[in-house]
């Protein structure tokens, strides 16, 4: 049949099935695109130009001299990075503050995603509303509640005073340990998920193998449950890692002065400096340490997927 | 006729060593005294008593939810009897848990560790004890020659087809000479061809290494063709022990004559009763069915005559004796397989029953064809009288 006797409604067709993949995959490219890749880009912009008493608040990188572009790349911002110690111990401090938290939600989510797996399967979905119930109240108010709890003349030591146990209030409130309250209540959930959805999937016979083999159940764990859940471990930490080197609200609120982590100076730098060209600096800093593992993490992702087929 | 003495002590005793179910002396392997199994209001298994003897090859089978499954993993340890008694080689179970029972178990889902090669799968319980390295070796290269899977030793399981996986399950539970080996449906995961191939190597294979093996199945062929004796298990109790033959050729009940095999079951009821013969009247049948032997009960009461298909003779005539076990009626199916062709037969009360036939000798056409009046007959002794 020649085409041009076709309809246009055929015609349509026949483009789409041609062409609807490309269309279908496009969307979401085209949208990374718009909403990730040009603000990322702008960002990296910024952070090759000078600072300025201007709006915006930065020099232009590209300028038109003699009928030709000069680009005018300056490094400095990220030298000024390494030569002030107060970058690096702002990274160092984050990357330490979230590792620990990672494993404070590890521990503390590893037990519970278990026994969520576990559960009868009514009790299952309670169980997973539960964990996924906080976020229905604003993340902020979950945040100043807990300055409440922690307050010097917060619920806990009220309760403690009243009990008898200690005379003199605890200095809960901006320290460290709040901030590790907080990182590990707030981002608890993300580390359940993956992990139940693992240890779910996994063959409750396995384990009974195990047993059946000569584990006593501790043993079983070790060798049988535990590596293969190694992928949703994985998971759950860098979904709680990541976010909590660039944290900033909690340090801000639940921290004290002498918390420093990246989040906060990047919005010292922003917003208290005004200056953009270091604060971009600071943030494609963050970005390059945050990558690496995300990398990490895709290509284990892909070998253990590969693995399984 | 004369035979010594000797002679007859001497069969007496191979009966004894094949058959020790009928041995009054012989001690049972595994003994479950009474045991009952509550999951909330439910009972999984209510009140079994069994004894499996050394070196059996036995088979717990019944469709599912019929406790086969619950009594094996008690067996194994993964459940513990609400009430009852588990004794292997005279110890008793209560107590004690699955990593210290001398049972090991294959899994229906053969259970194979993913993470883990094959020779590690294999491996695995004899790490477990702290057996030495070399030792290990040595058995684990054994085993694997046994199961012939030596080829694909650093093969990790989803590198597998499911026939191998199935005997790298097999070796690994065999691996520490466990008292019992217990197969949860063994060969449910294979196809038709390998299970059947699969059936003779793991009867070959139990006489090698000679353990007792408890093996759950719902599939009767299975079960027939691998196991020393069948328990048919039904809502938690169990309807009949016996051989392979004893439960087809002798069926107590008309779930055990419907289990195994196939079988026509005629209501009647018991008319004539006397120390050679019984006749039962039905009207199901339409006929009077002549029993060669006495059944107990009185006139008067229902009783079921199971008649298996390839029992039964299909003619275009009526034979010539037609007074009893003899109906007539129209040929309403037809399955040609082959070897063997069945019928079934609309009698004029509305029952169907089944026939078959085997295709001894070559035809031109077929016998009977759609709509044919048949008549259907039966020797007095092919029938199985049940009461429950």
């Amino acid at each position: 049949m020649s085409s041009d006797k076709l309809s246009l409604k055929q015609k349509f067709d026949r483009w789409m099935i041609k062409h609807g993949r490309v269309l279908v995959i496009g969307i979401p490219y085209f949208w990374l695109f718009l909403f990730f890749l040009v603000p990322f880009l702008i960002v990296l912009k910024i952070s090759f130009s000078m600072a300025e008493y201007a709006q915006p608040p930065y020099t232009s990188l590209f300028e038109w001299i003699d009928e030709g572009i000069t680009i005018t790349l300056n490094f400095g911002n990220y030298l000024f990075l390494l030569s002030d110690s107060l970058y690096a111990t702002a990274y160092l401090n984050s990357i330490r503050i979230a590792a620990i938290s990672t494993i404070i939600t590890l521990l503390i989510g590893y037990p519970m995603a278990y026994g969520i797996a576990r559960a009868q399967g009514s009790m299952r979905s309670v169980l997973l509303m539960l964990v996924i119930l906080p976020f229905w109240t604003s993340f902020l108010i979950r945040v100043y509640a807990w300055i409440g709890i922690l307050d010097r003349e917060g619920l806990i030591n009220a309760f403690l005073l009243w009990a008898g146990i200690i005379s003199e209030p605890l200095i809960m409130r901006q320290t460290e340990f709040a901030v590790y309250v907080g990182i590990v209540y707030t981002y608890l959930p993300f580390m359940i998920l993956p992990l139940y959805s693992t240890l779910e999937k996994m063959d409750v016979s396995l384990v009974e193998a195990a047993l059946d083999l000569g584990c006593k159940p501790w043993q079983a764990f070790a060798k049988i449950t535990l590596p293969l859940s190694m992928p949703g471990i994985l998971a759950g930490s860098l979904l709680v890692f990541i976010p909590a080197v660039g944290e900033f609200v909690i340090p801000e609120l639940l921290g004290g002065p002498n918390t420093l982590m990246i989040g906060r100076t990047l919005w010292n730098e922003f917003f208290a400096n005004r200056d953009w060209p270091i604060a971009s600096a600071v943030a494609i800093a963050m970005l390059l340490f945050l990558v690496v593992p995300i990398m990490w993490f895709q290509h284990i992702q892909t070998k253990q997927e590969e693995g399984q087929q | 006729m004369l035979v010594s003495e000797a002679v007859l002590e001497r069969v007496h005793e191979d009966v004894h060593k094949t058959q020790p179910w009928n041995n009054p002396d012989a001690v049972p392997y595994i003994r479950f005294e009474n045991v009952t199994k509550k999951f909330g209001d439910f009972y999984a298994v209510d009140d079994v008593s069994l004894d499996i003897y050394r070196h059996e090859l036995f088979a717990l089978l019944g469709g599912s939810g019929c406790g086969k499954t619950t009594l094996l993993r008690m067996l194994a340890g993964f459940e513990e009897p609400t009430s009852g008694k588990i004794y292997i080689d005279g110890v008793d179970m209560a107590g004690v848990p699955a990593y210290e029972r001398p049972t090991n178990m294959m899994f229906q889902s053969y259970a194979l560790f993913p993470h883990m090669s094959v020779e590690q799968n294999v491996a695995f319980g004899l790490v477990q004890d702290g057996v030495s390295r070399s030792e290990i070796k040595e058995l684990v290269a054994e085993m694997l020659g046994l199961v012939q899977m030596t080829k694909f030793a650093k093969r990790k399981p989803h590198q597998l087809s499911g026939g191998q996986r199935q005997r790298v399950a097999l070796a690994r539970s065999l691996i520490k000479r466990p008292k019992v080996l217990l197969l949860d449906e063994p060969l449910g995961a294979l196809d038709k061809k390998l299970r059947e191939q699969t059936q003779f190597e793991l009867v070959n294979i139990q006489e090698k290494v000679g353990t007792t093996f408890v093996m759950v199945t719902h599939d009767q062929e299975e079960a027939m063709t691998m196991a020393s004796r069948i328990a048919v298990m039904n809502e938690g109790v169990i309807n009949q022990i016996g051989t392979p033959f004893e439960l087809y050729e002798y069926p107590n009940s008309r779930y055990t004559a419907n289990f195994l095999g196939q079988v026509n079951l005629i209501e009647g009821v018991l008319v004539d009763d006397d120390e050679k013969y019984a006749v039962i009247k039905s009207e199901e049948a339409g006929c009077d069915i002549y029993i060669d032997h006495a059944v107990q009960g009185h006139q008067g009461m229902t009783f079921w005559a199971a008649l298996r298909p390839e029992r039964l003779r299909i003619t275009k005539e009526a034979p010539a004796d037609a007074k009893y076990n003899c109906v007539s009626g129209k040929v309403e199916e037809i399955g040609y397989l082959g070897g063997i062709s069945t019928y079934h037969v609309r009698l004029e009360s509305g029952k169907r029953i089944k026939v078959t036939e085997p295709n001894s000798t070559r035809q031109i056409e077929p016998r009977y064809t759609w709509e044919d009046t048949v008549w259907v007959s039966w020797e007095a002794g092919a029938a199985s009288v049940l009461n429950k």
